[in-house]
């Protein structure tokens, strides 16, 4: 007999409001035997995904010089592994770029080894000239 | 952008906000068939809040894809340049008169009075303040809105604390304990009066639970210490009539406490107009061509109720643009012939007239949240909704079929359990 608690890991799915409290269970050799809890297809998917290989979109904002405002606002183009957030937020930390930037324009490429560009997520025009 | 001295005297159709709501209406007008029409904003660019809403998650309905905030406004903005639309930024909006002239002051021209065949109130909303819930205690320096210190980190770097109590659930507030944990600052807890937190669940997840943060439900502040700058503060259990238990109460040491208690529409100009204001919506009356109460004078946005998705703003403005050029080109459609009233667990209900002759969309906020009801539309029409939440509109298109046999001039709106079978099951 297995420790059946300990095997179970639960879930909030983000699917719809309705907010469905997902468990996955799985085997001693971490496989999943089964999902429970969810209302639709929409949060099995969402379950397996957040057990297996859980991803996420990170915004952020790097050092700007000379632009309209101090801080650049940056996105990643695709989900980062989510275990990898900070070293991709760390490794924006100490960025500084000069203005003018134009949204969409490369920050950092493979940002942190994630494969995963950084971006603009706005044009950062120069400081206008004081009145 | 307009250099502002090369304004000119008259409009058809000038907007008072370039946040998405204002982006969309002139779009709309242009549409409309207008094509002098200027959009005005005090803050130096366009684009309203989104400047500072970095985070994605805007635009999967209008756009297809999720945007950043900014994103979402620059798409929109590079849509108004393409078009001539001439936008005066750093400009504020002190007047609107019965006439439609409108009185523009900016550091470049002074005040300036410019008229308009049709007027758009796009001004968006602001942030309830510590005032509307009345916390006690003293006053030190440390607390402020959720809004406000996303602009300070987001735009102008300038860190609110370095351990930041959140009260109230609203996704700006869980957006912006994410924010911050990443930017170093410790964030102990969110705390909600309510027995529901008010935030999306996608918000509850990403922000809170992938930091470990804690969501202390029917829990509030009651008080703050501090002389000079927030030391800590009191939180305390609240019962079911939200009275806080004293005798359970505890503090917590923080710096910084950020409030993320709901938005206001921002009706100063609305209300010297002398606009019908609906206590409900805190915004204007408005009909289904978003018209208020005023001729010539309509709206859209968070001016004229809280939206949580920026493309249903979009949407609406964009409809509040056009009617705005049909008015000023003489092709308003008929007046509506049926007013909506909110009924059974619904809180608001906009537009608040509509007429029998085409779709509309309305936009509805429940009070409670409530699993598995019936949308009822007088008893022309009924819908299943499978779940409903305070924090997400609920969007109801009424049809010309579905009023064929309607001779009434009201309409209630009621979301009911649905326990019952529906009047109309097979
Ligand atoms: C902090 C925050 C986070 C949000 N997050 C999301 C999200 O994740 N996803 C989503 O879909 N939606 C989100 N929303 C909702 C959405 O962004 C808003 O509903 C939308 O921006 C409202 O648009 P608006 O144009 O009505 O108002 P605003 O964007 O507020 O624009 C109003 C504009 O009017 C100007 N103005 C006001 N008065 C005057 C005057 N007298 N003269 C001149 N100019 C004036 C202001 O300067 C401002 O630029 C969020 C909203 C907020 C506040
Ligand atoms: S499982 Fe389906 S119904 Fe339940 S929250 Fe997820 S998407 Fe919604």
């Amino acid at each position: 007999m297995r420790d059946a608690p300990e095997r179970i890991t639960h879930y909030l799915c983000i699917g719809c409001p309705l907010g469905c409290r997902l468990e996955v269970e799985e085997d001693e050799s971490g496989a999943i035997v089964e999902i429970r809890g969810f209302s639709c297809r929409k949060g099995k998917v969402f379950a397996e995904r957040e057990h297996t290989d859980p991803r996420r979109m990170i915004a952020t904002t790097v050092t700007v010089v000379g632009g309209r405002w101090p801080r650049l606002p940056v996105s990643v183009t695709e989900e980062v592994p989510r275990d990898r957030m900070w070293d991709v937020v760390k490794a924006l930390r100490s960025v500084v770029i000069d203005a003018p930037v134009a949204m969409g324009e490369v920050i950092v490429a493979d940002v942190a080894a994630t494969g995963v560009d950084v971006v603009a997520t706005r044009d950062m025009p120069l400081a206008e000239i004081a009145r | 952008m307009t250099a502002l001295q090369h304004l000119a005297t008259r409009y058809d159709v000038i907007v008072v906000g370039a946040g998405p709501a204002g982006m969309g209406a002139a779009v709309g007008a242009l549409e409309g068939g207008v094509d002098r029409v200027l959009v005005v904003d005090r803050e130096i660019e366009a684009g309203g809040i989104l400047n500072q809403c970095i985070h994605s998650g805007f635009g999967l309905h209008h756009f297809g894809e999720e945007l950043t905030g900014p994103e979402y406004a620059q798409r929109f903005l590079e849509q108004l340049l393409e078009r001539d639309i001439e936008i005066a930024t750093d400009c504020y909006v002190l007047d609107v008169a019965h006439d439609r002239t409108v009185t523009l002051m900016s550091p470049e021209i002074g005040v300036r009075r410019v008229a308009a065949g049709s007027v758009v109130l796009a001004m968006g909303a602001r942030e309830r303040t510590r005032g509307a819930i009345r916390i006690p205690g003293s006053r030190p320096a440390g607390v402020m809105t959720a809004g406000l210190a996303q602009r300070l980190v987001n735009q102008i770097g300038v860190l609110p604390g370095r351990r930041a109590v959140i009260l109230g659930s609203g996704d700006i507030g869980l957006i912006m304990a994410r924010r911050m944990t990443l930017e170093g600052i410790d964030v102990p807890g969110v705390f909600e009066i309510m027995t529901h937190a008010n935030g999306l669940t996608r918000n509850i997840v990403q922000c809170l639970h992938d930091f470990d943060i804690p969501l202390h439900l029917s829990t509030t502040v009651v008080e703050i210490h501090g002389r000079d700058r927030v030391e800590q503060v009191t939180v305390a259990p609240v019962d079911d009539r939200l009275r806080p238990d004293l005798s359970r109460a505890r503090t917590i040491a923080c710096d910084t406490l950020l409030l993320s208690i709901g938005l206001i529409p921002e009706n100063e100009l609305s209300q010297k107009l002398g606009i019908r204001i609906d206590p409900a919506t805190a915004g204007p009356v408005v009909s289904s061509a978003m018209e208020t109460s005023r001729d010539g004078v309509f709206a859209g946005g968070n001016v004229v109720h809280i939206h949580d998705l920026v493309d249903f703003v979009t949407q609406e403005s964009l409809l509040a643009g056009e009617s705005a050029a049909r008015f000023v080109t003489g092709r308003r459609r008929p007046a509506d012939n049926i007013r909506l009233v909110a009924g059974s667990n619904v809180a608001s209900v906009v537009p608040h007239t509509i007429s029998s002759d085409s779709d509309h969309t309305v936009y509805l906020r429940v009070r409670r949240p409530l699993e598995k009801s019936w949308l009822r539309l007088g008893d022309v029409y009924e819908r299943r909704l499978r779940y409903v939440v305070p924090a997400e509109l609920v969007t109801l298109t009424v049809r010309p079929r579905f009023l064929e046999r309607f001779h009434g001039d009201s309409l209630v709106i009621d979301i009911v359990p649905r326990d019952e079978p529906g009047r109309y099951e097979e």
